[in-house]
């Protein structure tokens, strides 16, 4: 029987919601296999919760693989006990999660296969056998079709993109404690941003905010408007800014920063640089507030208005707080 | 005293407008500007700034690439790195796992103290070499490296995860990836340009294999549909957020 393993993530002991978008990618590929199953892995310390409700998103069977050095992320258990899974398993493919985490995971586990990642994917389809994957390039100015021969193949998700799909399979449960040397390298800690705020890149609300803004105080009108979404929105920042140490790198969308797919994605006093365009252009809709009516920013919105944002951003508030009020 | 590898690529500079190639499959480099991928530059600072604090030792910047990379290789040199060593060949792989194992031939044995790499490069979006190599060499290694602290042979990075900062602590030697927030990288200054120019740069002919990813096309993606302006002014949000709600159902 073909199999898909669909590599998901913990913290904390908690399941983060991507997993639920590699589980979804991975049905989508065993489901172009023809009749594949998908069993998801998880690496931790003891019981994850709710692994098993990934059984709601098409998988077949769940696997946690506990180590006491599993609490944190742990680059070369996690590695290691991955990897001899997937030796061991026959997969047709291991998919990963494109998050921070999965991004430093995947090609761990592929060099120890002995492959290369197909890394960030956006789609990813079935062609007389072969696994066929699309990813950006060029910082999302083209797009790479390619067929992955690699056995197995590996694969990395770009978040935000495989949108979960309720597909409901068995989901059994399965507890297997593994066998790891010491690690090397050590996660000590996380150092967690301020409570209550939400990381641009797994947000589907964005509200960045550029130069136009003209100074580091005044990003107090675009917390506001992300504050009216009710703790949906998250706020992002042009490279400008965060070169001028108004926001923190954290925040920055674009080439060098971070590349993001949400839902809504408002740019606010941003002129929409070829660099910032590469981190949002996959956005499903763009807003545009920009008081220059030719800047570039306005060639990828779906909606522009025209102005001072000073005077824009705050009615805009209002009126999503009277939404939502 | 340190000895530090850093591997540099050739890219298109981050402005280039993409063109597809009458192959359908590759970049039309026509007119295209290349540069030093931006992320190493963050790495080859790096490097010079661990070599200064040590007082001794070397930084060698090598790239796998076409003839041309010389110039990659040259402006690291310029900013300060000691030699370069060119991996030719007539093509960058598509496959990392090609490249990282060429780049790992030559790493191997080298008595390095680090290895560095950018955190991706801009142009492929595969994030992968660094740790590639590190495995296929043994290493400890930490990717996306936003901070470090080294200490005798201990070292502590920071590195972006969501909704916060990774603190992470490894040995040396190691192999490390190189985040925007590392550092300034330092422009070439004249001099350093005319020294670039007498430094060593060694050129050794590859092979690469032809790799288990096998392109079958490069498209330029979907245009997005032409938006609207929806109009000027604060008067302007009601019928934005009404077309956000009703036409976008994104409200
Ligand atoms: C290698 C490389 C990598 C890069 N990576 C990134 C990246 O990851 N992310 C990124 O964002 N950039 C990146 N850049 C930088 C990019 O080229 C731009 O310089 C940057 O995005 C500009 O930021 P900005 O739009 O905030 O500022 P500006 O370009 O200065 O735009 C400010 C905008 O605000 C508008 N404005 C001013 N006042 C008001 C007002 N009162 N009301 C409404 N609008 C107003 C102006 O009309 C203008 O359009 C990179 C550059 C390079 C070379
Ligand atoms: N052809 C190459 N020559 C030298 N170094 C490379 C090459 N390709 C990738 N690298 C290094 O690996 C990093 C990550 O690249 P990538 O995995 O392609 O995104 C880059 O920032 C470089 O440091």
């Amino acid at each position: 029987m073909t199999t898909v393993l669909a590599v998901l993530e913990q913290r904390d002991g908690a399941l983060r919601k991507i997993s639920h978008e590699v589980v979804t990618g991975a049905r989508r590929l065993a489901d172009a296999l023809g009749s594949a199953s998908v069993e998801a892995v998880v690496c931790a310390a003891g019981p994850v919760g709710n692994a098993a409700g990934v059984g709601s998103f098409g998988a077949d069977k769940i696997v946690t693989l506990t180590n006491a050095s599993f609490g944190k992320y742990a680059p070369e258990g996690y590695a290691q006990a991955i990897a001899e899974r997937a030796k061991n398993g026959g997969y047709r493919a291991v998919v990963f999660p494109a998050s921070a985490t999965g991004k430093d995971l995947a090609p761990r586990v592929a060099a120890k296969l002995g492959v290369a990642v197909a890394a960030d994917i956006t789609d990813v389809a079935v062609d007389g056998g072969a696994i066929v994957v699309t990813r950006p390039v060029y910082a999302g100015k083209a797009l790479l079709k390619a067929k992955v021969a690699a056995q197995p193949a590996v694969l990395s998700l770009r978040p935000n993109v495989f949108t979960p799909v309720e597909r409901p399979k068995a989901g059994t449960a399965e507890t297997v404690a593994v066998n790891v040397p010491p690690g090397r390298v050590v996660v000590r800690e996380i150092k967690a941003a301020p409570a209550g705020t939400l990381d641009v890149a797994e947000a589907q609300i964005i509200i960045s905010g550029g130069r136009g803004l003209k100074e580091p105080a005044n990003f107090k009108v675009i917390e506001e408007l992300a504050k009216a979404f009710g703790g949906r929105a998250a706020v992002g920042a042009s490279r400008a800014v965060v070169d001028a140490g108004w926001r923190a790198h954290a925040d920055q969308v674009g080439q060098t920063g971070k590349t993001v797919s949400p839902t809504l994605y408002i740019a606010v006093g941003i002129s929409g640089a070829i660099q910032h365009l590469a981190g949002m252009r996959t956005s499903k809709v763009i807003v545009a507030i920009n008081k220059d009516k030719d800047a570039p920013i306005f060639k990828v919105a779906d909606y522009g208005v025209v102005g001072d944002l000073f005077e824009i951003v705050p009615k805009l508030t209002d009126e999503i707080r009277k939404l939502h009020g | 005293m340190m000895k530090i590898a850093v591997c540099i690529k050739r890219v298109p500079d981050s402005e280039t407008r993409v063109k597809i190639a009458a192959d359908g499959k590759s970049l039309d480099e026509a007119g295209v500007k290349f540069a030093l991928n931006p992320y190493d530059e963050f790495a080859v600072e790096e490097g010079l700034r661990r070599k200064e604090k040590a007082g001794t030792g070397e930084v060698a910047v090598i790239a796998l690439g076409p003839a041309a990379a010389q110039e990659t290789i040259r402006t690291a040199l310029a900013m300060g790195a000691d030699r370069g060593v060119l991996l030719q060949a007539d093509r960058i792989p598509v496959d990392g796992f090609e490249t990282a194992q060429l780049l790992a031939a030559e790493l191997k044995d080298g008595g390095w103290d680090l290895i560095l790499f950018g955190k991706m490069a801009i142009d492929d979006y595969n994030h992968q070499v660094g740790p590639l190599v590190a495995e296929l060499l043994g290493l400890p290694c930490v990717t996306a490296v936003a901070h470090l602290e080294i200490e005798g042979t201990r070292g502590v990075a920071e590195r972006e995860v969501e909704g916060g900062i990774e603190v992470v602590e490894f040995p040396l030697p190691a192999v490390l990836t190189a985040d925007k927030g590392l550092n300034e990288p330092r422009y070439p200054a004249l001099k350093g340009i005319m020294a670039a120019k007498k430094k060593p740069l060694e050129v050794k002919p590859v092979q690469p294999g032809a790799g288990a990813i096998e392109v079958l096309a490069l498209t330029l993606p979907p245009e997005r549909k032409e938006g609207k302006i929806v109009g000027e002014g604060a008067g302007a949000v009601a019928e934005l957020v009404r077309l956000l709600r009703e036409e976008a159902k994104v409200l």
